[in-house]
């Protein structure tokens, strides 16, 4: 099922990610999504996420789908060439994934490999441009494919909250103008800003899904206030994590936050993207305190 | 050594709408300048009544010789609504970094040759690509001035208008993004999908 189907019937659409293992027992992986993302529309398999090596995100996906959820295929540009990306489009086309999320990726020197060549040969505008040109039957050589082309649903990334958010959504006017389907946000912890970014972005007429993480201590908020691209945890949450340790570390205070991220933004977005990072167990919650 | 080559006519022109200030370097001597051809092009040009003034001169990525010679030319600067500039992509920058509110267009693209690649004393960088995105850049290359050498826009990282690979450097596509805000052309970010040519390797 292509989840730009559902957001066409103007579904809410929730979808949450999962991080393949560094090893190949999917075990692990696949149980807990059966257990706490069952009431989830689709699950993001992340590619090598933050450059760390991984299984790969394409036979995570088959797994996944082989275990009855619906994946989403994340491609990066960071460790393939526009060949390896046009060749896996395939692949992942011949396994039925028709859901897929096309970024640039991370740079290699952020990762566990920092002296890895960083490719970047397309990047998400382009790789967008490729599914759209594949589906129309061609390779990017100009080569006509054999038999009848693939078709996704095409999902790119953009960041509401970034301090430069006029050139976040220039970007996101080209990835429009290249083809893409829908959106996953980075996550958001000021509604105000995304609201106010929603109004701007309405113009290009593409479902957006508002990103969510539950923030697990202040430590954590902090560490992303002063690392992690266009995410901003403001203070008064900073405070509210910091005041009961136990709380926070429990899961409770964090899982308020997002509920009432999620529900000041739900009027604003066409559905929401989980970041639970490790802590899936609390998804449900979450969705059961923002009324979804 | 590096190798300067005229772009097409045809996209020079398209960008040459207004008036227009024309820089010449015959560069060092690592360059190989198309003289014969830009010539060509600048008699053209001046026939159409565009051309405010030429400068013809050599080793424009020189900061204190170019402040000195575009000093002296202000004037027909200002009067021009672009300045074209027909050199290596180091030139090309090196005037759009003096002349930050003044749409600077490459007129040439630059290709590699091996050997010795001369001397540039300058924060700016060409790596002879060989198809010169500046003209959609704002005058600065995206392939020096962005880690991850992305020729669409920026990507997610950059925080607080650094690179995420590196906090100390700028995000060169903030500093693409801010430039073309200032000479008014954050249109040519809307221009179509652009793709790497790594086959541009001259067979000279
Ligand atoms: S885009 Fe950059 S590397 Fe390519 S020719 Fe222009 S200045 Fe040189
Ligand atoms: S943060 Fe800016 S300079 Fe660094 S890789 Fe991304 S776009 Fe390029």
């Amino acid at each position: 099922m292509k989840i730009s189907e559902l957001f066409d019937r103007g579904e809410f659409v929730v979808t949450a990610e999962v991080g393949p293992p560094k090893g190949f027992h999917l075990e692990g992986v696949i149980e807990e999504a059966k257990t706490y993302l069952s009431g989830i529309t689709a699950v993001n398999v992340t590619d090598n996420q933050s450059s760390v090596m991984r299984m790969g995100s394409l036979a995570t996906c088959k797994l996944l789908k082989d275990a009855g959820l619906t994946p989403i295929y994340q491609l990066t540009c960071r460790d393939r060439n526009r060949i390896a990306l046009e060749s896996d489009l395939l692949s992942a086309a011949a396994f039925g994934i028709e859901n897929i999320l096309c970024l640039t990726g991370d740079h290699t020197k952020l990762g566990d490999h920092p002296g890895a060549k960083p490719v970047f040969d397309l990047d998400s505008v382009s790789l967008l441009h490729t599914v759209r040109l594949l589906e129309s039957g061609k390779d990017l050589g100009g080569n006509d494919l054999v038999g009848e082309p693939p078709k996704f649903a095409a999902g790119a990334v953009v960041s509401p909250c970034s301090d430069s958010v006029d050139a976040q959504l220039a970007k996101m006017e080209r990835k429009v103008m290249a083809g893409a389907d829908y959106f996953q946000t980075q996550a958001v912890f000021e509604p105000d800003k995304f609201i106010e970014f929603m109004e701007k972005a309405k113009q290009f007429g593409k479902p957006v899904q508002l990103g969510v993480i539950i923030p697990k201590g202040a430590a954590m908020a902090r560490y992303m206030n002063n690392n992690v691209a266009g995410v901003h945890v403001p203070d008064d949450m900073l405070a509210e994590l910091a005041a009961d340790k136990e709380r926070a570390k429990a899961g409770i205070t964090g899982v308020e936050i997002a509920a009432r991220v999620i529900k000041a933004c739900r009027p604003y977005c066409q559905g929401v993207h989980i970041m639970a990072l490790g802590w899936e167990k609390h998804i449900p919650a979450l969705l059961e305190q923002a009324g979804i | 050594m590096l190798i300067t080559e005229l772009k097409s006519k045809e996209s020079i022109l398209s960008l040459v709408t207004g008036k227009v200030f024309i820089i010449n370097c015959h560069g060092c001597k690592e360059v190989r300048f198309p003289e014969a051809e830009a010539e060509e092009l600048e008699k053209e040009l001046l026939a159409s009544g565009k051309v405010t003034g030429v400068l013809t001169t050599d080793y424009i990525c020189n900061p204190e010789n170019l402040k000195l010679r575009l000093e002296r030319r202000k004037t027909m600067i200002a009067e021009a609504d672009a300045v074209l500039v027909l050199s290596c992509g180091v030139g090309v920058q090196s005037v759009a970094e003096f002349l930050p509110d003044k749409k600077v267009y490459a007129g040439c693209d630059t290709y590699r040759l091996p050997g010795f690649q001369g001397v540039t004393p300058l924060e700016v960088n060409c790596d002879q690509c060989g198809e010169c995105f500046l003209n959609l850049t704002g005058g600065i290359c995206p392939l020096t001035a962005c880690s991850k050498s992305l020729v669409n826009g920026q990507c997610g990282g950059s925080k607080n208008g650094k690179c995420e690979v590196d906090p100390n450097m700028e995000c060169g596509w903030e500093r693409i993004y801010r430039r073309l805000e200032a000479v008014g052309r954050l249109d040519a970010l809307k221009c179509p999908v652009q793709l790497r040519n790594y086959a541009t390797d001259k067979d000279v």
